[in-house]
Protein backbone atom coordinates (compact mmCIF):
# COMPACT_ATOMS: atom_id res chain seq x y z
CA UNK A 1 0.00 0.00 0.00
CA UNK A 2 1.47 3.82 -1.09
CA UNK A 3 0.76 6.36 0.38
CA UNK A 4 -0.23 5.58 3.82
CA UNK A 5 -1.22 7.70 7.02
CA UNK A 6 -0.51 5.53 10.28
CA UNK A 7 -1.09 6.41 13.63
CA UNK A 8 1.20 5.46 16.29
CA UNK A 9 0.05 5.62 19.78
CA UNK A 10 2.43 4.91 22.46
CA UNK A 11 3.64 7.40 25.77
CA UNK A 12 7.19 6.77 24.78
CA UNK A 13 8.45 9.59 22.19
CA UNK A 14 11.18 6.92 21.85
CA UNK A 15 9.32 3.76 21.32
CA UNK A 16 6.94 5.95 18.39
CA UNK A 17 10.21 6.60 16.24
CA UNK A 18 11.39 3.05 16.60
CA UNK A 19 8.11 2.05 15.68
CA UNK A 20 7.87 4.64 12.51
CA UNK A 21 11.69 3.50 11.73
CA UNK A 22 10.68 -0.42 11.86
CA UNK A 23 7.11 0.11 9.56
CA UNK A 24 9.53 1.78 6.86
CA UNK A 25 12.11 -0.71 6.99
CA UNK A 26 9.03 -3.41 6.74
CA UNK A 27 8.48 -1.65 3.10
CA UNK A 28 5.99 0.94 4.47
CA UNK A 29 5.32 4.00 1.68
CA UNK A 30 4.52 6.30 5.10
CA UNK A 31 3.27 9.55 3.72
CA UNK A 32 2.00 10.96 7.42
CA UNK A 33 2.87 9.95 10.82
CA UNK A 34 0.48 10.87 13.34
CA UNK A 35 1.88 10.58 17.03
CA UNK A 36 -0.32 10.19 20.21
CA UNK A 37 1.49 9.57 23.68
CA UNK A 38 -1.84 8.26 25.03
CA UNK A 39 -5.14 6.60 24.19
CA UNK A 40 -6.91 9.94 25.16
CA UNK A 41 -4.62 11.57 22.66
CA UNK A 42 -5.14 8.86 19.81
CA UNK A 43 -8.77 9.00 20.12
CA UNK A 44 -8.61 13.08 19.76
CA UNK A 45 -6.04 11.90 16.25
CA UNK A 46 -8.60 9.73 14.81
CA UNK A 47 -11.35 12.56 15.01
CA UNK A 48 -8.67 14.80 12.70
CA UNK A 49 -7.95 12.48 10.25
CA UNK A 50 -8.48 9.03 8.32
CA UNK A 51 -5.29 6.89 8.96
CA UNK A 52 -4.55 3.42 7.31
CA UNK A 53 -3.03 1.33 9.92
CA UNK A 54 -2.84 2.17 13.98
CA UNK A 55 -0.28 0.72 16.23
CA UNK A 56 -0.74 1.23 19.80
CA UNK A 57 1.06 0.37 22.95
CA UNK A 58 -1.27 -1.45 25.65
CA UNK A 59 0.38 -0.47 28.74
CA UNK A 60 0.80 3.69 28.85
CA UNK A 61 -1.00 5.90 31.15
CA UNK A 62 -4.24 8.08 31.17
CA UNK A 63 -5.72 5.53 28.92
CA UNK A 64 -4.45 2.36 27.94
CA UNK A 65 -4.43 0.86 24.84
CA UNK A 66 -7.15 -2.20 25.58
CA UNK A 67 -9.77 1.15 26.19
CA UNK A 68 -8.03 2.61 23.24
CA UNK A 69 -9.44 -0.27 21.38
CA UNK A 70 -12.52 -0.34 22.99
CA UNK A 71 -13.41 3.20 22.07
CA UNK A 72 -12.43 2.75 18.51
CA UNK A 73 -14.56 0.21 18.51
CA UNK A 74 -17.51 1.83 20.17
CA UNK A 75 -17.05 5.55 18.89
CA UNK A 76 -17.20 3.28 15.08
CA UNK A 77 -13.61 5.25 14.73
CA UNK A 78 -11.17 3.82 11.76
CA UNK A 79 -13.79 1.36 10.49
CA UNK A 80 -11.96 -1.50 8.90
CA UNK A 81 -8.21 0.33 9.98
CA UNK A 82 -6.23 -2.68 11.20
CA UNK A 83 -5.23 -2.31 14.55
CA UNK A 84 -2.08 -3.80 15.59
CA UNK A 85 -1.12 -4.23 19.57
CA UNK A 86 2.66 -3.78 20.62
CA UNK A 87 3.59 -4.39 24.64
CA UNK A 88 5.75 -6.28 26.61
CA UNK A 89 3.22 -8.20 27.60
CA UNK A 90 3.23 -12.14 26.06
CA UNK A 91 0.86 -13.68 27.82
CA UNK A 92 -1.74 -15.61 26.10
CA UNK A 93 -4.17 -13.85 28.27
CA UNK A 94 -3.18 -10.82 26.85
CA UNK A 95 -3.31 -11.30 23.53
CA UNK A 96 -6.66 -12.86 23.79
CA UNK A 97 -7.86 -9.87 25.52
CA UNK A 98 -6.26 -7.10 22.66
CA UNK A 99 -7.61 -9.92 19.86
CA UNK A 100 -11.39 -9.53 21.54
CA UNK A 101 -11.21 -5.89 21.99
CA UNK A 102 -10.97 -5.44 18.30
CA UNK A 103 -6.95 -5.80 18.14
CA UNK A 104 -6.09 -7.52 14.35
CA UNK A 105 -2.45 -7.94 15.23
CA UNK A 106 -0.20 -7.99 18.19
CA UNK A 107 3.68 -7.66 18.57
CA UNK A 108 5.81 -8.08 21.64
CA UNK A 109 8.32 -6.34 22.72
CA UNK A 110 11.77 -6.21 21.91
CA UNK A 111 10.99 -6.65 18.27
CA UNK A 112 12.72 -6.52 14.87
CA UNK A 113 11.82 -4.93 11.76
CA UNK A 114 11.61 -8.57 10.54
CA UNK A 115 8.40 -9.61 13.17
CA UNK A 116 6.99 -6.11 12.01
CA UNK A 117 6.83 -6.74 8.48
CA UNK A 118 5.56 -10.67 9.37
CA UNK A 119 2.83 -9.25 11.48
CA UNK A 120 1.94 -6.18 9.58
CA UNK A 121 2.12 -6.60 6.30
CA UNK A 122 -0.76 -8.98 6.31
CA UNK A 123 -3.29 -7.01 7.49
CA UNK A 124 -2.76 -4.13 4.58
CA UNK A 125 -4.15 -6.48 1.48
CA UNK A 126 -2.31 -6.41 -1.55
CA UNK A 127 -0.26 -3.74 -2.58
CA UNK B 1 33.36 -9.41 42.84
CA UNK B 2 32.06 -12.26 40.16
CA UNK B 3 28.86 -11.72 38.49
CA UNK B 4 26.02 -13.09 41.00
CA UNK B 5 27.52 -12.26 43.86
CA UNK B 6 25.38 -9.91 45.64
CA UNK B 7 22.42 -12.01 45.68
CA UNK B 8 21.07 -12.35 48.35
CA UNK B 9 19.06 -15.75 49.40
CA UNK B 10 17.36 -15.53 53.07
CA UNK B 11 16.31 -18.86 53.47
CA UNK B 12 15.58 -22.43 51.93
CA UNK B 13 16.75 -24.45 49.20
CA UNK B 14 13.46 -23.23 47.14
CA UNK B 15 14.30 -19.64 47.50
CA UNK B 16 17.52 -20.65 45.86
CA UNK B 17 16.32 -22.03 43.50
CA UNK B 18 13.83 -19.38 42.53
CA UNK B 19 17.01 -16.71 42.48
CA UNK B 20 19.11 -19.20 40.03
CA UNK B 21 16.07 -19.14 37.87
CA UNK B 22 15.17 -15.51 37.71
CA UNK B 23 18.97 -14.85 37.66
CA UNK B 24 19.37 -16.70 34.82
CA UNK B 25 16.20 -15.58 33.14
CA UNK B 26 18.04 -11.75 33.99
CA UNK B 27 20.46 -12.51 31.87
CA UNK B 28 18.83 -13.62 28.98
CA UNK B 29 16.37 -11.44 29.07
CA UNK B 30 18.54 -8.64 29.26
CA UNK B 31 20.90 -9.77 26.24
CA UNK B 32 17.75 -10.23 23.95
CA UNK B 33 16.26 -6.46 24.93
CA UNK B 34 20.05 -4.73 24.04
CA UNK B 35 20.86 -7.45 21.15
CA UNK B 36 17.04 -7.01 19.23
CA UNK B 37 16.86 -3.07 20.57
CA UNK B 38 20.69 -1.49 20.27
CA UNK B 39 22.02 -4.23 18.22
CA UNK B 40 24.97 -5.03 20.90
CA UNK B 41 25.29 -8.06 23.04
CA UNK B 42 24.94 -7.87 27.00
CA UNK B 43 27.06 -10.25 29.14
CA UNK B 44 27.28 -10.45 32.94
CA UNK B 45 30.21 -8.68 34.04
CA UNK B 46 32.35 -8.10 37.38
CA UNK B 47 30.81 -6.14 39.74
CA UNK B 48 31.47 -2.50 37.91
CA UNK B 49 30.18 0.20 40.46
CA UNK B 50 28.20 2.94 38.49
CA UNK B 51 29.99 5.64 40.40
CA UNK B 52 29.32 8.45 38.19
CA UNK B 53 28.06 12.12 39.75
CA UNK B 54 25.09 11.88 37.33
CA UNK B 55 23.20 8.90 37.20
CA UNK B 56 20.35 7.04 35.85
CA UNK B 57 17.32 4.57 37.49
CA UNK B 58 14.20 3.61 36.06
CA UNK B 59 12.46 1.69 38.18
CA UNK B 60 9.18 -0.98 37.04
CA UNK B 61 6.97 -1.69 39.98
CA UNK B 62 5.99 -5.73 39.69
CA UNK B 63 2.92 -6.54 41.22
CA UNK B 64 0.63 -10.00 41.50
CA UNK B 65 2.26 -13.28 41.52
CA UNK B 66 5.54 -11.19 42.98
CA UNK B 67 5.53 -7.95 44.40
CA UNK B 68 8.45 -6.11 44.08
CA UNK B 69 10.39 -3.63 41.82
CA UNK B 70 12.92 -4.30 38.75
CA UNK B 71 15.74 -1.33 38.79
CA UNK B 72 17.31 -0.68 35.91
CA UNK B 73 20.89 2.03 37.43
CA UNK B 74 23.46 2.83 35.22
CA UNK B 75 25.93 6.14 34.54
CA UNK B 76 24.97 8.81 32.05
CA UNK B 77 27.17 8.20 29.77
CA UNK B 78 25.78 4.40 29.42
CA UNK B 79 22.38 5.72 29.31
CA UNK B 80 23.27 8.05 26.82
CA UNK B 81 25.04 5.25 24.76
CA UNK B 82 21.67 3.49 25.28
CA UNK B 83 19.92 6.47 23.94
CA UNK B 84 21.38 6.91 20.81
CA UNK B 85 21.65 3.28 20.08
CA UNK B 86 17.79 3.74 20.21
CA UNK B 87 17.39 6.83 18.13
CA UNK B 88 20.12 7.09 16.12
CA UNK B 89 20.51 10.51 17.83
CA UNK B 90 22.84 11.64 20.03
CA UNK B 91 22.03 12.99 23.26
CA UNK B 92 23.60 16.15 24.83
CA UNK B 93 23.17 14.92 28.49
CA UNK B 94 20.42 13.24 30.36
CA UNK B 95 17.55 14.82 28.78
CA UNK B 96 13.91 13.74 28.17
CA UNK B 97 14.70 11.15 25.16
CA UNK B 98 17.56 9.79 27.56
CA UNK B 99 15.20 9.30 30.83
CA UNK B 100 12.62 7.57 28.02
CA UNK B 101 15.05 5.32 26.19
CA UNK B 102 16.32 4.13 29.76
CA UNK B 103 12.95 3.61 30.93
CA UNK B 104 11.65 1.68 28.08
CA UNK B 105 14.63 -0.75 28.13
CA UNK B 106 13.88 -1.69 31.75
CA UNK B 107 10.65 -1.99 30.58
CA UNK B 108 11.38 -4.52 28.20
CA UNK B 109 13.94 -6.31 30.42
CA UNK B 110 11.02 -6.85 33.07
CA UNK B 111 8.55 -8.10 30.21
CA UNK B 112 11.08 -10.41 28.80
CA UNK B 113 12.60 -11.56 32.37
CA UNK B 114 8.93 -12.17 33.11
CA UNK B 115 7.92 -13.79 30.24
CA UNK B 116 10.50 -16.33 30.47
CA UNK B 117 8.57 -18.09 33.62
CA UNK B 118 5.03 -19.58 33.23
CA UNK B 119 3.87 -18.72 36.12
CA UNK B 120 4.86 -15.08 36.04
CA UNK B 121 4.00 -14.14 32.17
CA UNK B 122 0.18 -13.58 32.94
CA UNK B 123 0.18 -13.80 37.00
CA UNK B 124 2.85 -10.85 37.71
CA UNK B 125 1.60 -7.27 36.29
CA UNK B 126 4.44 -4.11 35.15
CA UNK B 127 4.01 -0.88 35.93
CA UNK B 128 4.73 2.04 33.82
CA UNK B 129 8.33 2.64 34.20
CA UNK B 130 9.47 6.14 36.64
CA UNK B 131 13.16 7.05 35.87
CA UNK B 132 15.06 9.13 38.57
CA UNK B 133 17.92 11.07 37.41
CA UNK B 134 20.99 13.14 39.06
CA UNK B 135 23.94 13.42 41.23
CA UNK B 136 22.71 12.33 44.75
CA UNK B 137 19.53 10.37 45.45
CA UNK B 138 18.98 7.18 47.04
CA UNK B 139 16.15 4.73 45.98
CA UNK B 140 14.01 2.85 48.60
CA UNK B 141 11.79 -0.07 48.50
CA UNK B 142 9.99 -2.31 50.65
CA UNK B 143 12.47 -4.72 52.77
CA UNK B 144 12.16 -7.80 50.00
CA UNK B 145 13.26 -11.01 51.09
CA UNK B 146 14.77 -11.58 47.32
CA UNK B 147 16.98 -9.23 46.07
CA UNK B 148 18.93 -10.32 42.85
CA UNK B 149 21.96 -7.85 41.85
CA UNK B 150 23.58 -7.88 38.17
CA UNK B 151 25.83 -6.35 36.62
CA UNK B 152 26.24 -5.92 32.83
CA UNK B 153 28.76 -4.90 30.14
CA UNK B 154 27.75 -3.56 26.63
CA UNK B 155 30.65 -2.58 24.41
CA UNK B 156 32.62 -0.80 27.20
CA UNK B 157 29.89 0.44 29.11
CA UNK B 158 28.43 -1.72 32.17
CA UNK B 159 24.74 -0.80 34.02
CA UNK B 160 23.18 -3.13 37.07
CA UNK B 161 20.07 -4.39 37.40
CA UNK B 162 18.59 -5.36 40.67
CA UNK B 163 15.63 -7.18 41.32
CA UNK B 164 14.00 -7.06 44.51
CA UNK B 165 10.73 -9.34 45.40
CA UNK B 166 8.48 -10.84 47.25
CA UNK B 167 6.70 -14.33 46.28
CA UNK B 168 3.16 -14.29 48.12
CA UNK B 169 2.59 -16.79 50.97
Amino acid sequence: MSGMTVLIVDDSSVMRKIVERALRQAGLDLTKVLEAGSGREGLEALGRERVNLIVSDINMPSMDGLEFLRQIQSQGLAQGVPVVMITTESGEEHVREALAAGAQGYIRKPFTPDQVRERVLPLLGPA
Amino acid sequence: MAAGKGTTAVSGTDKKVEISRFEKHLDQATDEVFSTMIGVSCAPAGESPVGEAETISAVIGLAGALSGSLVLHSSSVAAMRIAERMTGIEPGGVDALVRDAVGEMCNMVAGAWKGRDPLLISGCLLSTPTVVSGTSYLLFSQRAPIRIERHYRFEELTFMIILSCELPG
